[in-house]
């Protein structure tokens, strides 16, 4: 039996590669794939512990952040798609109105 | 015994696996290749997640993440027709080592985190039998989480309609 602390580390890595996508990429659809890739890491976290500690609350948590993922990237894509009507770029340098 | 080789086994390449296809959804150019290498890690985690005693997660998973939200990628880098020289890393090298330097530091950190919180490599799993279920998961949502349940529902209702909202070709001509 894999103990979960295993699955910690694994989710961690995993996170930190999300995040160094976000950080790194300049294309918006790329980074919003480093997010996805974090909230999975995140329900990793979760379901290791769900069945460490015998409760079924953190696969349920894992069902909603799933959820919520889901229409977090349908906005976000239509966020995305509605720029690129106007600017014809994803370049999220591109994007910097309101920047300092 | 076997049992618990096979675990091990499936657990390294599982992981083996989901990491490589994260650093390809990362530093991959292509944006095509992005999307299939999460499709890749999104089973992996299903994989991890059977592991776990989470088989209704993995069939969501795959279903839900897999199957609907990375088709919704999909969809839109073939919409949005993106060449693979408009995906270059962001700036300069020096962005690039910065930004691995804060990932690094944030590697460390959740390190030093988990060598501080309660270890679990001697405690015993308190999951019994048959946990994960569909069944158990069901009543969780519909007795104890019903508010939240509902909630989502409405969420997903609004995500709908502001996406439709944003994505519509305005046609008056009051916009020119």
């Amino acid at each position: 039996m894999v103990a979960t602390d295993y699955y910690l580390i694994v989710s961690a890595v995993l996170f930190t590669i999300g995040v160094l996508g976000v950080l790194v990429r300049r294309n918006a659809i790329v980074m919003f794939m480093s997010i996805e890739l974090m909230l999975n890491a995140v329900n990793l976290t979760l379901v290791a512990y769900a069945r460490q500690f015998g409760s079924v609350e953190g696969q349920v948590f894992v069902f909603f952040v799933m959820t919520v993922a889901a229409a977090e990237a349908a906005v976000g894509l239509a966020i995305i798609l509605a720029i690129f009507r106007k600017r014809r770029s994803t370049d999220v340098d591109d994007a910097s109105l309101m920047r300092w | 015994m076997a049992d618990g080789l096979m675990e091990f086994v499936t657990f390294c390449i599982t992981t083996a696996v989901a990491i490589i296809s994260a650093l390809f959804v990362v530093f991959h150019r292509n944006p095509i290749v992005n999307a299939v290498a999460l499709v890749l890690h999104l089973c992996c985690i299903a994989v991890f997640f059977l592991l776990l005693s989470a088989p209704f997660l993995a069939a969501v998973q795959i279903i839900v993440y897999a199957g609907a939200i990375l088709v919704l990628f999909l969809f839109v880098v073939m919409l949005l027709d993106l060449r693979a020289e408009m995906s270059r890393l962001r700036g300069s090298g020096g962005q690039v080592v910065l930004a691995s330097g804060a990932v690094a530091g944030l590697l460390a950190l959740l390190g030093i985190a988990l060598r501080r919180s309660r270890q679990t490599f001697g405690l015993d799993l308190s999951a019994g039998e048959g946990f994960g279920a569909p069944e158990q998961v069901a009543r969780a949502l519909f007795t104890g989480d019903m508010i939240a349940f509902e909630l989502a529902s409405i969420l997903l209702l609004v995500a709908l309609v502001g996406a439709l909202m944003l994505t519509q070709a305005h046609a008056d001509p009051k916009e020119r």
